[in-house]
């Protein structure tokens, strides 16, 4: 609540700040370097959380998509979506393993493990192909990821990815996570 | 690198020097000594290439008695000095499929101190090494803050800045070692750990710079690599501790540490210090990207997987001896290893020479210092008969490292597919009668 003597405060504080000069004028602990960046600059990034926010305008099918995948990214991940663990290659396999987290031999996949279907498409578009990044169209990734996700059997084979159908996508391991326990009371008994 | 030709020379190539003309120019770059002392380096640095010099090293004449000839000139070697030819120690690629988005891992065993060399720190790329320049390079701070800005290397460097030692550890760091003990040397066991001093602009400096909204809970870093990483970082962390780092040990920090700048979160798993940092992004709930879900969670037995594990739990481990090391013979040894703590400082080491049924506290090396590595020693008198030497730590939380049993009993051991990060157990050397030295489960 603002007394009498708080104002009088406040404006023996400000008194004392003007001879500073214009820094001390606009915030006090501001410095002012850098620029502002404009909404232009922002535009080139991009971040999608689980919500879609983000998503590009745009849209694919797991049709188009498997010509984008036998063109760009059957190298690495296998034309059955198997991956290819060969040497100067390394890609993850993508489909399958569905059951297997709670074995001795579990098989971490997008169809078994991915929690977010969003997740495939921010990092498809971030990142692949691995040796041409960022080169895909944002209907050529959302046409990738109805493809996968077509074959990994989260969607039909008709259905089409947009920015508003993607986020709706139910993920088998969906609820797979729990957050950090740590530190693990058990070590300290 | 010796080999490959200095800018200098590039230089020449392409401008070639007008040749003296002038008879007593000529005569004067020939006879003189400074000219004959050019070209004996020139010649030495030519050896280079027939030589099997190390990465980072240059050839020179090695003179039978140095106190019998002229050394070299001063600031010869350009003015940035190279480490010497007879030090070979180099980090070791893991051998990934794929050579772009790999590791490789700083040889503990054949380190001393406590600071990490910088050309030893250990890697860890998920597209390869981007080379940026800085003269371009732009940090844009966005979301949810009141004013989105950019700014260039000089802008940051303007702010006042801190400087700070810290490990950074991989939270794949032993990877291969849950199940049983599979690398040979500490470098493979635990080489995925370096410390540095890092100098930058806190993280807290920027934010009330371009000023917080009331719902920011979460800040997104991307990384300016082919693999345009990211990672989620809770907001708290940021304003309590986090770095945006432009300084390693008193340089601008190594290409492949992130130059021209990169986020140091201390104690947070190594991944999460994102490199060749362009952007943060405030948000008000994590973002879910590739690295933090499908990547960097930690599966257990029962097919649920832990997220966001952000901390290096307290850990330490001996590198005299470990592994692949031959002892000479029963005597007197120097026990000597580091120990680390993610939530703080290191509290004591003890070490035990029988398998963890004795344990004795080590000697400090230094002063702990919060989140970093701390070089502790032990003297041990070796009767000549087997031993297993393990090393604890216990940190200022009061959080003993645990041994790889405890461990498995809460996590599961799916490992090496299954729960892989984050392995902080205590290390044990089998030290054999003819002091052969080897990795084993005890």
């Amino acid at each position: 609540m603002f007394t009498r003597n708080a104002r009088m405060g406040a404006a023996c504080l400000f008194l004392a700040l003007v001879p500073l000069g214009a820094f001390a004028q606009t915030k006090a602990v501001r410095y002012g370097f850098g620029a502002p960046a404009t909404p232009g600059e922002l535009s080139k990034f991009f971040s999608i959380p689980p919500d879609g926010r983000g998503l590009p305008p745009g849209s694919g099918t797991a049709a188009k998509g498997a010509q984008v995948y036998a063109q760009s990214c059957t190298a690495c991940h296998g034309d059955q979506l198997q991956g290819n663990p060969q040497k100067g290659i390394g890609g993850d396999r993508l489909i399958g393993g569905r059951g297997t987290l709670a074995t001795k031999t579990p098989i971490k996949t997008v169809e078994s493990y991915w929690p977010f279907a969003t997740t495939l498409f921010d990092y498809i578009k971030r990142a692949m192909p691995f040796s041409a990044p960022g080169s895909l169209s944002d209907d050529d990734v959302y046409s990738v990821v109805a493809y996968i996700l077509s074959q990994a059997k989260i969607i039909q084979p008709t259905d089409t990815m947009n920015a508003t159908t993607l986020a709706t996508v139910a993920m088998p391991n969906r609820d797979g996570f729990e957050p950090d326990p740590r530190p693990e009371v058990q070590l300290y008994r | 690198m010796s080999g490959i030709p200095t800018p200098k020379f590039e230089e020449e190539r392409r401008f070639p020097a007008p040749v003296p003309t002038d008879r007593r120019t000529f005569l004067f770059a020939a006879g003189s000594t400074v000219g004959a002392a050019a070209a004996a380096v020139v010649g030495s640095v030519a050896q280079a290439a027939d030589q099997n010099t190390p990465p980072g090293a240059q050839h020179f004449h090695v003179a039978a008695d140095p106190t019998k000839e002229q050394g070299r000139p001063v600031a010869g070697d350009g003015g940035y000095g190279s480490r010497s030819q007879f030090e070979a120690e180099v980090r070791w690629r893991f051998p990934t499929a794929n050579e772009y988005s790999s590791w490789s891992m700083t040889p503990l065993d054949k380190m001393v101190g406590n600071l990490t060399a910088s050309g030893l720190h250990f890697e860890r790329h998920h597209g390869g090494i981007p080379t940026i320049d800085p003269s371009t390079h732009m940090l844009f701070v966005h979301g949810k803050v009141d004013a989105p800005r950019k700014f260039s290397m000089v802008d940051l460097k303007r702010f006042p800045s801190v400087t700070r030692k810290h490990f950074i550890e991989c939270s794949g760091n032993g990877l291969t070692e849950w199940n049983k003990p599979t690398l040979k040397t500490v470098q493979g066991t635990h080489g995925l750990l370096s410390t540095s001093e890092w100098t930058g602009v806190p993280f807290a400096t920027i934010a009330r710079e371009v000023g917080l909204h009331e719902d920011g809970a979460w800040v997104l870093a991307e990384g300016s690599d082919a693999a345009v990483m990211t990672r989620s970082i809770p907001l708290q962390k940021m304003l309590k501790d986090a770095i945006l780092a432009y300084g390693q040990n008193g340089e601008a920090i190594r290409p492949e540490q992130g130059y021209p700048l990169r986020l140091i979160l201390p104690g947070y798993e190594g991944n999460t210090h994102i490199k060749w940092l362009r952007r943060l992004e405030v948000g008000d709930q994590p973002f879910m990207t590739r690295e933090e879900t499908s990547k960097y969670t930690d599966l257990l037995a029962n097919g649920k997987a832990r997220q966001f594990t952000f901390e290096m739990e307290a850990k330490s481990v001996i590198t005299f001896p470990s592994g692949e090391m031959k002892l000479p013979g029963a005597g007197f040894y120097s026990i000597t290893g580091l120990a680390w703590s993610g939530r703080g400082r290191v509290q004591s080491v003890d070490v035990s020479t029988d398998a963890g049924k004795t344990w004795y506290p080590a000697h400090l090396e230094s002063v702990p210092e919060p989140i970093c590595t701390i070089r502790f020693s032990f003297p041990w008198a070796w009767d000549g008969t087997p031993a297993v030497l393990q090393s604890r730590c216990t940190d200022e939380t009061g959080y003993i490292q645990p041994t790889l049993a405890q461990l498995i009993a809460i996590r599961g051991s799916n490992g090496p597919f299954g729960s892989i990060y984050h392995l902080n157990a205590i290390q044990s050397w089998g030290v054999d009668a003819d002091g052969g030295v080897t990795n084993v489960h005890a």
